[in-house]
């Protein structure tokens, strides 16, 4: 199991250095270079070459290279053009709100979407399944962004249930202990401020949290169908086990192994999705950052965002397949 | 006795039938009984022909910014739908029903153009790493992995952002990288499970050039999953496509008529006519949905676990 660990830690190196090599390559080629980009519209041929000699930009591509990198494993990232505040620490203030929002999407897709196919599967051919289905199909066409402004029309606006934007009631005083909203009031006792960040969570995790959960349902449907059809299923029930039994020891606990990989690799998604789902509802996390670097061009924050959106996508794999191994040792091989 | 004689001969005649048929022939039997298939088809056939027809359709000129409607334009008003104007105006008194007309052009264009290029780069990553194996495959794969490390929508992101100024061609690029790994993997991975097959050894046994091998006989049998996935991919093109333009990457042009730029723009007037937003997302979900529909019904069809 340790060599098995050891291995894909390993393999992961490679990725994440070429990753690097092309952030860097993607860096360079940007209108202007990294020079016109920092500079803006103040770029001037003049200003461009004495700031690419202060950057080091005249230096071979292979030195600039090995600085990049030196420079990004130190984490120095470099500042926003924005705020002009370092880009490490904007990002470590955002990562709070939209770790909070994806796990709470997460946490809905998967409490949602593994009973729905289940049901699905043991109704197969039925009206409930053929209705899930079709939902999936329907839940993969729409567009996030769309679905978020929806549901705030409908459930904030309209009738008023749920917040229509950003993370907490401004008037709300909430002590910041963790940055995560809800946390922080149970910590410091403030029941009210953990109600006011659950009460703005709900429509962005929500609408954040539909394609991972058709996603969801429409793998676990197919697994349950798949081993409903196992050898070892028949024979659970002809050896007179009870249904039940066989469905939660036999069918279920199998069919969820192919679940798990899929979990892992929705953590793209939600990224992707968080971007354009907290441009939606002003969320203020990583996406919010994403969103405003993209207006503006902001490229040092967005290359920061790019190299470490692939990096957590990256380990967050790694972790799955480490996980995937420990529940199922025919992986290990 | 003659009665089951007969029935049996027809049994016979049956399976003659179908093992006799294609593949394909076989497929488009099926799916021309899949009420789903139906569906997606006639719904990406008549976006089709909307998109084509959609200036002769449409009742106004989409870009004309008409006096009775740009008179009656406030801050946070446009006119609503009144005689001659069906949907009313757009937040520059244009004929807000015109437009979304128009813009199916411009969504079936970055779609099909997104698709084609990214089956172009994605083949031939995939049959060079599928037909030369080796090291050019291990290289290839590598190059792919690290395509599909990115999230897909950071991918486009980042891809788009490297133009400094956004219009339908950096829209239809970023959004066709973000497709060249699957295919490219998809379709090597068809054609590696075929280098050993029967009828592979039995053509280098006959002594076949090698490009004719992977050409003739590997490529056309490895087709499958991949005219299944460009399906899918035209719906997530067109989607993504709408969230680049949403997050302002797209054609910044005012002029250009787009679902993802209407949907966009609409945000500022939500309170007073939400249903600005609506259209446009309608008309995105309905053609998305269209070709997901069509792409899993194909992707059944050509299952031969369906086949009987």
């Amino acid at each position: 199991m340790l060599r098995f660990i050891v291995r894909r830690l390993l393999q992961a190196i490679p990725t994440l250095l070429i990753l690097s090599v092309l952030v860097f390559a993607w860096l360079r080629s940007l209108p202007g270079g990294p020079a016109g980009a920092l500079l803006g519209d103040k770029a001037t041929p003049e200003k461009i070459e004495a700031l690419n000699k202060v950057l080091g930009l005249d230096q071979p591509l292979y030195l600039q290279y090995f600085k990049f990198l030196g420079r990004v494993l130190t984490g120095d990232f470099g500042n926003s053009l924005i705020s002009g505040e370092s880009v490490l620490t904007e990002i470590g203030r955002a990562l709070p709100a939209t770790i909070e929002l994806s796990i709470t999407a997460l946490f809905f897709a998967v409490a949602l979407g593994i009973p729905l196919g289940y049901l699905a599967a043991s109704n197969k051919g039925r009206f409930l399944d053929n209705f899930t289905v079709i939902g999936t199909l329907v839940g993969v066409a729409v567009p996030v962004f769309f679905l978020g402004i929806l549901l705030k029309i409908v459930f904030a606006q309209n009738l008023g249930w749920f917040a229509p934007s950003s993370r907490q009631s401004a008037d709300i005083d909430a002590t910041r202990v963790t940055g995560f909203a809800t946390l922080d009031g149970l910590l410091t006792g403030e029941f009210d401020a953990t109600l006011d960040a659950l009460w703005h969570l709900v429509l962005p995790a929500v609408a954040l949290a539909t394609i991972p959960l058709a996603i969801i349902v429409r793998i676990t449907r197919a697994s349950v169908l798949d081993v409903l059809n196992e050898d070892f299923v028949r024979t659970a029930n002809a050896k007179g086990l009870t249904g039940q039994v066989v469905r939660r020891r036999h069918v279920l606990r199998n069919a969820l192994l192919p679940v798990s990989t899929t979990i892992g690799l929705q953590t793209g998604l939600l990224l992707g999705g968080a971007v354009l789902t907290e441009k939606v509802f002003v969320w203020g996390g990583i996406g919010s950052l994403l969103a405003q670097g993209i207006e503006r061009r902001d490229y040092p924050r967005l290359q920061a965002l790019i190299l470490l959106g692939a990096a957590v996508y990256v380990l967050v794999n790694l972790l799955v397949d480490i996980s995937y191994a420990l529940i199922d040792p025919r992986v290990r091989a | 006795m003659m009665a089951t004689l007969l029935n049996r001969k027809k049994k016979v005649d049956d399976l003659a039938e179908t093992a006799g048929t294609s593949l394909a022939a076989d497929a488009f039997r099926r799916m021309s009984r899949s009420p789903v298939a139906i569906v997606g088809a006639v719904l990406v056939a008549a976006f089709v022909l909307l998109a084509i027809f959609a200036p002769f359709l449409a009742p106004k000129d989409p870009f004309v910014r008409y006096p009775e409607l740009v008179e009656n334009l406030r801050a946070g008003f446009v006119p609503g739908p009144q005689p001659g104007f069906l949907l009313g105006s757009d937040e520059l008194g244009r004929d807000f029903f015109s437009r979304l007309l128009v813009a199916s052009q411009q969504s079936l264009v970055v779609g099909v153009g997104a698709t084609i290029v990214g089956l172009v780069i994605g083949m031939t990553i995939g049959v060079a790493a599928g037909a030369f194996g080796g090291w050019v495959d291990t290289a290839l794969m590598r190059f792919t992995d690290i395509l599909l490390s990115v999230p897909s929508l950071l991918l486009a992101i980042s891809i788009a952002a490297l133009f400094s100024r956004g219009s339908q061609t950096t829209v239809i690029i970023a959004v066709a990288i973000v497709s060249v790994p699957i295919f490219a993997r998809l379709l090597r991975g068809a054609m590696l499970a075929q280098r050993h097959s029967d009828h592979v050894l039995a053509a280098t046994a006959l002594g076949v050039k090698r490009s004719t091998i992977v050409f003739r006989h590997m490529l056309p049998n490895s087709l499958g999953p991949v005219i299944v996935q460009a399906t899918l991919t035209l719906a997530t093109s067109i989607i993504d496509a709408a969230a680049l333009s949403f997050l302002g990457l797209g054609d910044p042009d005012p002029n250009r008529a787009e679902w993802g730029l209407m949907l966009s723009k609409s945000q500022t007037y939500f309170d007073v006519k939400p249903e600005l937003a609506f259209y446009p997302a309608a008309a995105i979900i309905v053609v998305a949905l269209g070709f997901t529909l069509l792409g899993e019904s194909l992707r059944e069809s050509l299952d031969p676990k369906n086949r009987r």
